[in-house]
């Protein structure tokens, strides 16, 4: 007789609770908490009157009907259906034993055991789906909480991709501004490049001026003097040409015109000297022009050698050249390779004088075992292909193990403090790169040391 | 007098002979060349007995004037001849070296006839 009222309070106040309704659905909250005081209501009524018994069993069980109905009829409560499902069995067969015991006594009686039956199925299938739902409950709760914890990590994720986000734009601004500054460093150093290759070149040919001198002085001397004595030889002719002695004039004559030749000879010798000291003081126009590298090499040998002697009186050496004269003309810059070549010869003989350096200033030529050498020695290739070689080699101390691979770096040298700029080998290194060729160097401690550029024709 | 001229400059011989001309005609002076610092010592051991005046270059290739004049003048002690270094080394080093050297005087290149006259009529007299 309860029953129903119970089930009335029950599912109202689990419907109320389970989904909130005083927030989520303040409309049906209404309804509810109607229905949950009417419960009570009925309730109490049944409690305190013996009569009214079936009157109050009827409006207990619409008011469950009721329920049921909005449960099933609205969207809202769908997640509810699994209460209800669980109640639903104990709702109708209560329903159904009051009406069988309210229309037919004996009947109820009679089939007494079966609704009992009936009564107890439904009280088993409620406990039964009671804890059916609450595994699925704790279940969805477990699935609930770690897609919580999942979204708490991707809120972690965002934060933390944020904050990246930053610091990767500042990473960027901080690296633009260096990258700016490096350019600006960049700058300055191709402007500091160039003023230390022109010094270099000024140093090289610092090194070469007492050779120029020589080498210049030399023709100077013969234009001077044999101009000098034409004058006098026509002279003379003009005092035979009085006399009419035309034998000694045209002897005179023929003198002076040979004489003339070696004027012009030694002038024009003197002019190639000057034009190559400017070609190589100039800076490079970086032309490549056919080569004859034999000449060149020749070229520089005669000034390096002539500079070393001027330098140091003492100093001699062996020259030894072989040059191949089927190598023919090399498209290079030649100012470029004749500065490669005549710092690979001046290197060779400072090591070459470095070996035989005495103490009294004098070498004595053959009585001395180390007799400075080099060796100049041009040759056609055929691996690699279509190159040739320039070999510069020295009977010198070598270049110990320890030293060398740093001898390409700007820079290094092993010359005293001022005497070198350190930077001539790895300019060589740089203007033999640029014309597709390589630099190579074998060397023997106590042996000599040999310079090898390799170019392409 | 004979004057020895040793340059490697082949021209050197041709120049010597139309400067002093006048004084090869009148057999006044006498010249002989040599082009390297070793046929000059070649020419002095052949001509040991005649008395020279040796004219040297300094930058030659081989033997260098300044090892020549090294050699001379401690080869040859009595009398060493009289050398004069004509360098175009006009140098205070070269002047220093050659004058320890022994070296009896100094002219630089291109060469002053005139003055190298002066110079060895002051010593053919003196």
């Amino acid at each position: 007789m309860y029953l129903e009222s119970i089930l009335g309070l029950i599912i109202s106040s689990v419907l109320r609770k389970s989904l909130e309704t005083k927030t989520n659905l303040p409309q049906w909250d209404k309804v509810l908490l109607i229905i949950m005081y009417a419960s009570i209501g009925l309730l109490v009524w049944s409690m305190l009157s013996r009569r009214n018994g079936n009157l109050i069993m009827c409006l207990g069980h619409l008011l469950v009907f009721y329920l049921v109905y909005i449960v099933f009829k609205n969207k809202e409560f769908r997640f509810s259906k699994p209460f209800i499902y669980s109640l639903l069995p104990l709702i109708i067969i209560s329903f159904v034993d009051n009406i069988a015991q309210w229309v037919s006594a004996d009947f109820y009686n009679k089939w007494n055991s079966f609704f009992d039956a009936a009564m107890t199925f439904a009280y088993v299938w409620v406990g039964a789906m009671w804890i059916i739902t609450k595994r699925q409950r704790k279940a969805l709760e477990n699935e609930r909480i770690k897609t919580q914890e999942l979204e708490k990590e991707f809120k972690l994720n965002e934060k933390i991709k944020a904050a990246l986000e930053v610091q990767v734009a500042e990473r960027t601004a901080s690296l633009t501004l260096q990258k700016e500054e490096l350019e600006h460093t960049l700058v300055e150093l191709k402007a500091t490049q160039t003023q230390l290759i022109q010094s270099e070149k000024m140093a090289s040919l610092g090194e070469l001026t007492a050779g120029i001198a020589h080498e210049i002085q030399n023709p100077l001397n013969f234009v001077n003097n044999f101009s000098e004595v034409n004058k006098e030889l026509l002279e003379e002719m003009q005092g035979e040409i009085a006399k009419g002695n035309f034998e000694e004039v045209r002897a005179l004559a023929s003198d002076i015109i040979s004489n003339e030749e070696k004027i012009n000879h030694h002038g024009k010798r003197a002019d190639g000297i000057v034009k190559s000291m400017l070609q190589h003081s100039r800076v490079s126009n970086g032309v490549y022009e056919p080569t004859d590298i034999n000449a060149l090499a020749d070229e520089y040998l005669r000034l390096a050698y002539h500079g070393l002697r001027a330098k140091d009186k003492s100093f001699n050496a062996t020259l030894n050249t072989d040059y191949d004269e089927f190598i023919g003309r090399i498209n290079v810059i030649p100012q470029d390779i004749g500065r490669v070549i005549l710092n690979l010869i001046t290197n060779a003989f400072y090591a070459a004088a470095h070996s035989s350096h005495t103490s009294n200033g004098v070498t004595n030529g053959p009585q001395n075992s180390h007799e400075p050498t080099i060796w100049i020695k041009t040759s056609k290739m055929s691996d690699p292909e279509n190159s040739i070689q320039i070999s510069v080699r020295d009977n010198g101390p070598g270049i110990p193990q320890n030293i060398l691979d740093k001898i390409f770096q700007p820079f290094f040298t092993t010359k005293p403090t001022g005497q070198g700029t350190g930077l001539g080998l790895s300019l060589s290194y740089d203007i033999v790169k640029a014309h597709g060729g390589e630099l190579n160097v074998v060397t023997k401690e106590g042996e000599g040391t040999e310079f090898i550029i390799t170019l392409p024709t | 007098m004979k004057v020895l001229v040793v340059d490697d400059e082949k021209d050197m011989k041709t120049l010597f002979e139309q400067r002093f001309r006048k004084e090869i005609r009148d057999h006044s002076m006498e010249f002989a060349f040599a082009f390297s610092g070793e046929d000059a010592l070649t020419y002095m051991k052949d001509h040991e007995h005649e008395a020279i005046l040796i004219l040297s270059d300094i930058n030659m290739p081989g033997m260098s004037g300044l090892e020549l004049l090294h050699q001379i003048k401690t080869k040859y002690e009595k009398p060493p001849p009289f050398v004069m270094m004509i360098t175009a080394y006009g140098d205070d080093e070269n002047y220093n070296q050659a004058m320890k050297l022994g070296a009896d005087d100094f002219l630089t290149k291109p060469v002053d006839f005139n003055l190298l006259k002066e110079k060895l009529k002051i010593e053919k007299n003196g």
